[in-house]
């Protein structure tokens, strides 16, 4: 098969899976929260979001009615052929996945406030591109919520503070966001790079599963003394009270100007939707974040 | 924290005995309208246009469904709340001129729609955001849309629901705000959070 058609194929599949099930270690996450959430009205924002969950698989139907924005990451091995038909292959299977599934059209242009209506315009889908050695293709697919993209943040931190500066920053952003990225919420928390650099990678560190802490020990402990700072706030589910706020922080960070410490909060909320799947040089293909589907 | 099953129309005397923390189920009409409805609505009240659906003793859901149209007949296949703040700019006169008894959305809402509410007898319910699905297999039919020129989001979607819920009356009639309460608790808890980190206020 060509590989435009077989991207088309599969993205189509990604976005679909992603729309109605959540990843396992999500799914886990929340169960867990529920178990421990000691506050009454919390713990029954948490038993909906759980038989919402149920539903929305017994239905296949998306398990939100935010379908998001369509962002792709795609690492593409520098041996595999016909790259540049790619992008086009992505935007027809966002089209199809719009139509089909159906996903809600929300790409709407900023000028006009006209929506295009098949979750498609300038940049969007937008894709992340990574070149890596290899002959074969790996596509995520994050449908973001836009609640949850409300109150992602950057921030320009004064570097002589230290670490403590960057604690504050985030702890403030989840006081900040309150109710309104649907917690319990999973932070990506990026420092370093610059404006631009920092949001992306806080985004990115979104997908990583919530049971995989950051293999940096240092930035590891950082992660959990952040996680368990923002489940002291008392927000809870939904912003109406209790212990759980977050269901995971992920810190990521590159290297910063001298004079500059960049930071970025990127929310997702608990609908935290993301599907891969990698593509091999001879047309199989493995999907990897919902195996059991196929 | 009583539960309480609502069918519309709902007359004041039912909203006035609802507290915080009550949780609801509503059966009847509910009509969907976010920013772009809310904005025309309260344009068409100022040049005395009557909206498409008299909204007196129903509730409004803040909510873009994802919707199909099987044959002639619209199906809502996933509609849970949008985030309710962005609407605190037209609820209080939304409510004053429409007289919807109960808000439906997710978030909470500020002080001038809580006021609104005390005032004019009216509830924000707060419905588990994302449980969109949840909020689906309650609507029973699709009895109509209105305003689709402002695309499928926007639109005001009338829907016929049963047991609609579980709603957290999160604004009750007499000024009390859930989200209000719990951002003084966050305010307390904030101290003890900066303490622990080490961090300067």
């Amino acid at each position: 098969m060509e590989i435009a058609k077989l991207v088309e194929d599969v993205a189509f599949n990604l976005l679909k899976q992603a729309v109605i099930y959540l990843p396992e270690d999500v799914k886990e996450a929340l169960k867990k929260a529920y178990a421990e959430e000691t506050s009454e009205t919390g713990k029954t924002q948490l038993k909906a979001i759980l038989d919402n969950i149920e539903l929305a698989e017994k239905y296949m139907a998306p398990v939100c009615q935010d379908t998001g924005t369509i962002i792709f990451y795609v690492q593409a091995g520098a041996k595999v052929k016909n790259l540049d038909k790619i992008e086009e292959a992505l935007v027809k299977a966002t089209r199809r996945a719009t139509k089909e599934i159906p996903l809600r059209p929300n790409a709407v242009d900023p000028l006009t406030q006209k929506n295009s209506g098949d979750n498609t315009g300038r940049f969007i889908p937008y894709i992340n591109w990574e070149i890596v050695p290899g002959d074969s293709l790996e596509l995520t697919v994050m449908p973001k919520g836009g609640g949850s993209e409300n109150v992602c943040l950057t921030g320009m931190l004064v570097p002589g503070e230290g670490i403590n500066i960057l604690k504050k920053f985030v702890i403030e952003a989840v006081i900040n966001a309150g109710a309104q990225p649907c917690p319990p919420t999973i932070l990506g928390v990026a420092m370093g790079g610059g404006a631009d650099i920092a949001m992306k990678i806080a985004k990115k560190a979104l997908l990583r599963p919530l049971d995989q802490p950051n293999p940096n020990p240092e930035i590891a402990k950082l992660e959990r003394e952040l996680y368990e700072a923002a489940n002291m706030t008392g927000i809870g589910p939904m912003g109406l009270g209790g212990k759980t706020t977050v269901l995971g922080v992920h810190v990521e960070y590159a290297f910063r100007h001298p004079a500059s410490f960049p930071a970025a909060v990127a929310f997702n909320c608990w609908a935290a939707r993301r599907a891969t799947a990698r593509i091999y040089s001879d047309g199989t293909v493995e999907y990897l974040t919902h195996k059991s589907l196929v | 924290m009583a539960i309480y099953h609502l069918k519309t129309p709902i007359s004041e005397g039912e909203i006035r005995k609802l507290k915080v923390n009550d949780v609801i189920y509503i059966t009847g009409t509910i009509v969907t309208a976010r920013d772009q409805a809310h904005r025309r609505a309260i344009e068409y009240f100022k040049q005395g246009k009557p909206l498409p659906i008299n909204l007196e003793g129903l509730a409004v859901f803040h909510c873009g469904p994802v919707v199909s149209k099987e044959g002639e007949k619209w199906v809502a296949l996933a509609a849970g709340p949008t985030t309710s703040t962005r609407m605190d700019i037209f609820e209080d006169e939304f409510i004053k001129n429409f007289k919807v008894r109960v808000v439906i959305g997710k978030g909470g809402m500020g002080k001038r729609t809580t006021d609104a509410m005390a005032k004019y007898g009216a509830i924000y319910g707060a419905f588990t955001g994302g449980a969109a699905i949840l909020a689906a297999k309650a609507i029973k039919n699709v009895k109509g849309v209105e305003w689709l020129d402002l695309g499928t989001p926007e639109a005001l979607w009338i829907f016929e629901v049963e047991d609609f819920g579980p709603l957290t009356v999160a604004i009750d009639s007499h000024g009390n705000n859930l989200f209000m309460d719990v951002a003084k608790t966050v305010e307390e808890n904030r101290k003890r959070i900066y303490e622990k980190l080490g961090l300067q206020p």
